[in-house]
């Protein structure tokens, strides 16, 4: 069992890393110290990962035990964080935030020193437990070996801003320590401290460049997320007060089931609030601006947010949450919330040009639909959360990436400027397209299970999310597709464009597109080897029930290998065809390139076509309140009926 | 061989006129002459056209544009000067800006006379083309086409 | 027989058949056209006519990336037709006939003419305009039938029309978007001179515009193929049913097309899910109460 110690030192590590980039002041060894600390993250957890596959998953195991120590050091960290909260709102004037964190740190510590003392496990290492280790631990350390080269070009490109690149690779590399916690604690209390660290982290990121627009979005994200640390926390109390005494995570998942029938709704109450906690974490509606806000940090931090770990904390929690959820009103809601978000946020990707805002958008769209999954509950749709959060943490970093290095070189990141990057940054566009058909094209690992989504709310009797889902993909497909045709369109610009990637960045997406790739074609054999006895574990639902049969899954990495076998087989027999060039049909006289056209008065005029955007109808500002204020009434109705029973039962037992 | 003779496609080009050989291209199409009946389209694309139907005369400003739409179609391909303006030029022809008809800046084939040209004579000289038509495309096929449009760009190179 | 010949037989049969019927279907609506405006019309046989001068005109191309990019389009839509007629996954099958038409959006923009761009853009418009219906016709024959197989969606007891009626009023109107048939031609304008010339088929000529037309037969006849689903059953004798509701739709699709004029993208896409919405919306609602 001395294989389990990994688990504190991937969380110690990065914490360790932080405080020596804290503390050497050049630039230089930081930058060391940050690339060796990531390669090790990164061997680690892959090591760890494939060791514990050999060894085979015991889940009756209960880890460490005896924590005397670390209970100490996490009840300290609780009221460093609470103090740094504090601080900074008292330092912008944001009081009243303040109170988010003093009252819920307060009542928890209370919590902790009058709990009954129990020998409950701290560390719980189950196979999605590891799944997260492995995601988390993969794409956040090639997402930090790439933010150490972005942040060279960073600081050229954006002279204003004041040169903390250690301080920002501290923060990165404690929110990796944060949530590896996070994904392997079995104790409620740490839950909530790692809970809080990631909100704290994400607070700090986002105001990194202390403009007044950053410091506005941070502090949006802080109260957000603080808020759902206070839903987290009131569940918690709720749950060791009324349903039973104990602070450990696997008894709450388990016990709650037992005790439905005997306690009815108010057994459900706590699984209600920690989903809330999800749904603010996710950056669901009707608490999606966070997320939007938090594009005004540096690309790297972006990244970490969105693809890999930050609103993947929140599917996590759900998907534990899954088996508390199917077939009742908090799952009802929950999957409403994200069906209604995966719908709302494509239309509006829509109307972005902005490419960051374009991914924030799909972000909160897909995580939409891993909550809609993870509400609806079933084994099929888990397992199609499951994969959907596989891919998409892979695609979507590969894509922030992309989108800093190109904005790097090209000094934009609008969509529209991307016309002809093909020709312009060749490789570039080319993960970026991997990336994007990723996202939304049959047979790439999105869109199945996207498939396997809609199959599961079928088969759940779901009709209002089929509805959203289906109308939501053909959106998505636009969105994606019209941005696509954007870096392979003829180019209008004769600009040469220096690029100044590096090769850390062009490491890290050749890793991400291979990984990709690689889970497509690996696809069958991942669900059946390690998806499958996940989501049949006892602490998840306890049988599986693949959407896909494994024929299916055949036939699509046969289907994935045409698409790439038969565009480059043609393509080699076309080259040598005979075909005679034409110039562009162009409505007057083309000047020779397909750029423009000679006008009435003879000039030149150059022309090309941009995308349709929709703006006037698919805006942020035009959709974002309405579609908040439909969440917003929805999680409102089931707070207060939750409200009414629990006050009835209370009132009764009076 | 191949008998490519039952789908001429037509791409209708408006140089200087009255347009009243327009209306009458046009009326080609309306159900009382039916072109389509030969397997004529109107396709407006000389991409997907065969036959390059002129009317109007050509000025200095078109001129560019009558060449490179011609340079778009795809071989075999055939263009048929409809009208009296399309033939020499008409009654613009002492026009300050008139070069003449269109067999000054590409070469014609089939030259359908009238002002306006009626829609049973601009069938009839469509007919006439698909003939060149197909005689071109033997050329294609023996490989000869492209050696002959090599000459005769020669030859204009010689003239000049 | 083993299963797998006749699977081989019906593959076969469907590469080589469908471009005939397609081209024959084709023509026949021509025909019917040309009756409709009181014309004679075109000879029946005229598309393939028109197929033949293509192939044996010289092969053209504005960016040499577009004749693969064709190809690739054309043998998608093939292996989406294929995946139909071999009674494989309904689903799949969509799902990879967008990937068939992202080909033929990224045959358009490469080219840097802004006919074709326009016309590229607004194909996507038609895609989001028809793909939710086609989604939810594939839930609701799930749901019918306990299967995304097409094999098992056609060996049911009773037509899945019966089932779902409201579905098949909604995947007919989408129809007209796919057929390319006014008044929802938007993306290519199949009548001539018009604004965007060709739309997203302007820079598309000789071979390449024959690969086009080719894929646009196959697409008929597996369009044709799922309306037919709808009627199929157990009983023999509902093919014969099938390819009767198929012409009847067929014909529908004509009168249509002869009898409308182009509206405006979003108009179509407000229509196209307005019907979706209510008629396939409305009966996938009252599916899952019968069989939920």
């Amino acid at each position: 069992m001395y294989l389990d110690y990994a688990v504190p030192f991937l969380i110690c590590f990065p914490f360790l890393i932080a405080v020596l980039l804290l503390i050497s002041g050049k630039s230089r060894i930081g930058n060391a110290f940050a690339r060796i600390g990531a390669v090790v993250i990164l061997i680690t957890s892959a090591a760890f990962f494939v060791a514990k596959l050999m060894n085979g998953f015991s889940v009756s195991d209960r880890l460490f035990t005896h924590t005397e120590i670390a209970d100490h050091v996490i009840l300290g960290g609780e009221i460093l964080l609470m103090a740094v909260v504090v601080y900074l709102c008292v330092k912008y004037k944001k009081y009243w935030i303040s109170l988010l964190s003093i009252v819920p740190t307060a009542a928890i510590v209370y919590l902790e020193q009058t709990a009954a003392a129990e020998e409950i496990e701290h560390i719980f290492l189950d196979r999605l437990a590891m799944l997260m280790v492995l995601l988390v631990g993969i794409v956040g350390s090639l997402i930090i070996i790439y933010a150490v080269g972005y942040m060279e070009g960073y600081h050229n490109h954006h002279k204003e801003v004041q040169d903390r690149r250690n301080y920002f690779l501290a923060l990165l590399f404690m929110f990796m320590g944060a949530m590896f916690g996070f994904v392997t604690c079995a104790s409620l209390i740490w839950l909530v401290f790692f809970w809080e660290c990631t909100s704290v982290c994400s607070f700090l990121l986002i105001g990194y460049t202390r403009s007044d627009e950053a410091v506005n979005n941070s502090f949006r994200a802080l109260w957000m997320n603080l808020l759902g640390g206070a839903a987290l926390v009131c569940g918690i109390i709720y749950f060791y007060h009324t349903v039973c005494p104990t602070l450990s995570f696997r008894t709450f998942i388990n016990i709650i089931p037992q005790m439905t029938p005997s306690i009815g709704v108010l057994a459900l109450i706590p699984v209600f609030l920690m989903a809330f906690a999800a749904l603010t974490k996710s950056a669901q509606l009707p608490f999606s601006t966070w997320l939007i806000g938090a594009m005004v940090a540096p690309t790297p931090s972006s990244t970490l947010l969105h693809s890999a770990t930050m609103v993947k904390a929140g599917i996590y929690i759900l998907i534990r949450l899954a088996p508390l959820m199917n077939g009742n009103i908090t799952g009802t809601v929950v999957g409403f919330v994200g069906g209604l978000t995966f719908l709302a946020a494509s239309f509006m990707a829509v109307a972005q040009s902005d490419a960051k805002k374009v991914l924030a958008m799909s972000t909160i769209s897909n995580l939409g639909l891993m909550v809609a999954c993870a509400g609806i509950g079933t084994p099929e749709t888990v397992w199609a959360c499951v994969f959907l959060m596989l891919f998409h943490a892979v695609s979507k970093s590969l894509l922030f990436q992309l989108v800093g290095a190109v904005e790097n070189s090209l000094h934009s990141r609008d969509v529209e400027d991307f016309h002809g990057l093909l020709y312009m940054l060749p490789k570039h566009a080319m993960f970026m397209f991997i990336g994007i058909a990723g996202m939304f094209l049959a047979p790439f690992g999105m869109l199945i299970s996207k498939w396997s989504a809609l199959k599961g709310m079928t088969d759940a009797d779901n009709v209002l999310t089929v509805i959203f889902i289906v109308f939501g993909s053909a959106v998505t497909s636009f969105y994606w597709s019209k941005w696509m045709g954007k870096l392979i369109a003829h180019p209008h610009k004769t600009k040469q464009v220096k690029d100044v990637t590096e090769f850390g960045e062009m490491f890290s997406f050749w890793i991400h597109a291979l990984i990709m790739l690689l889970l497509c074609v690996a696809f069958p054999f991942v669900s059946g080897s390690y998806v499958g006895p996940m989501i049949a574990s006892d602490d998840l639902m306890r049988y599986v029930d693949p959407a896909l049969t494994t024929g299916t899954m055949f036939v699509l990495v046969g289907l994935l290998l045409l698409v790439f076998l038969i565009p480059l087989i043609l393509y080699l027999t076309e080259k040598n065809n005979a075909s005679t060039k034409k110039p562009a049909y162009m409505g007057g006289i083309n000047t020779g390139d397909d750029n423009g056209f000679v006008d009435s008065f003879g000039e030149e005029k150059i022309l090309w076509v941009s995308n349709y955007y929709f703006e006037d109808k698919l805006s942020i500002e035009k959709l974002m309140k309405p579609c908040q204020a439909l969440a917003f009434a929805a999680l409102l109705i089931i707070g207060c009926i939750m409200g009414a029973i629990a006050l009835s039962v209370i009132g009764g037992v009076m | 061989m191949y008998k490519i003779t039952r789908s001429p496609w037509v791409m209708h080009y408006d140089g200087s006129s009255c347009n009243g050989c327009d209306i009458e291209v046009l009326a080609c199409l309306t159900p009382v002459y039916d072109a389509e009946r030969f397997g004529i389209i109107n396709t407006g694309d000389p991409m997907q056209a065969d036959i390059l139907l002129i009317t109007g005369s050509i000025n200095t400003q078109n001129a560019p544009v009558v060449k490179q739409i011609y340079s778009q179609m795809s071989d075999p391909k055939v263009v048929v000067a409809v009208g009296v303006c399309a033939c020499t030029g008409g009654v613009f022809k002492d026009c300050y800006n008139i070069l003449g008809g269109a067999d000054q800046v590409i070469p014609v084939d089939v030259y359908v006379p009238g002002c306006a040209a009626r829609p049973q004579a601009i069938i009839d000289g469509i007919v006439k083309g698909i003939g060149v038509f197909q005689e071109r495309l033997e050329k294609l096929e023996n490989g000869t086409l492209k050696q002959e449009e090599k000459e005769d760009t020669e030859e204009k190179k010689e003239e000049d | 027989m083993d299963e797998m010949t006749i699977k081989m037989i019906i593959a076969i049969c469907y590469v080589v058949f469908a471009p005939l019927i397609g081209g024959l279907l084709d023509g026949i609506g021509r025909q019917i056209s040309a009756r409709m405006q009181r014309r004679v019309g075109p000879p029946l046989l005229q598309p393939f006519y028109d197929l033949g001068k293509l192939l044996h005109k010289d092969p053209i191309h504005v960016s040499p990336s577009q004749n693969f990019l064709m190809l690739t389009y054309l043998f998608f839509v093939i292996l989406t037709g294929g995946m139909i007629f071999l009674g494989m996954d309904l689903l799949l099958a969509m799902f990879l006939l967008s990937t068939a038409v992202m080909f033929l959006y990224f045959a358009a923009v490469v080219t840097g003419s802004h006919y074709s761009a326009i016309g590229a853009g607004r194909e996507l418009l038609q895609m989001v305009a028809y793909e939710p219906c086609v989604l939810l016709t594939c839930v609701a024959f799930y749901v019918v039938s306990g299967s995304f197989e097409t094999a098992d969606i056609i060996s049911g007891n009773i037509s899945p029309i019966a089932y779902m009626p409201g579905v098949f009023v909604a995947f007919v109107f989408i129809l007209t978007i796919k057929m390319r048939k006014s008044p929802f031609d938007i993306s290519t304008s199949h009548h001539p001179n018009q604004e965007i010339v060709k739309g997203i088929t302007s820079e598309i000529g000789a071979k390449n515009l024959a690969v086009y037309t080719l894929a646009e037969w196959y697409e008929t006849v597996f369009l044709m193929g799922m309306v037919a689903m709808f009627v199929i059953n157990k009983n023999p004798w509902s093919i014969l049913a099938a390819v009767l509701t198929a012409f009847v739709v067929y014909f529908l699709e004509i009168l249509i097309d002869n009898s409308s004029a182009r509206v405006k993208s979003e108009l179509m896409i407000k229509l196209s899910w307005t019907v979706t919405l209510v008629a396939a919306g409305g009966n996938l609602l009252v599916l899952m109460f019968m069989f939920g």
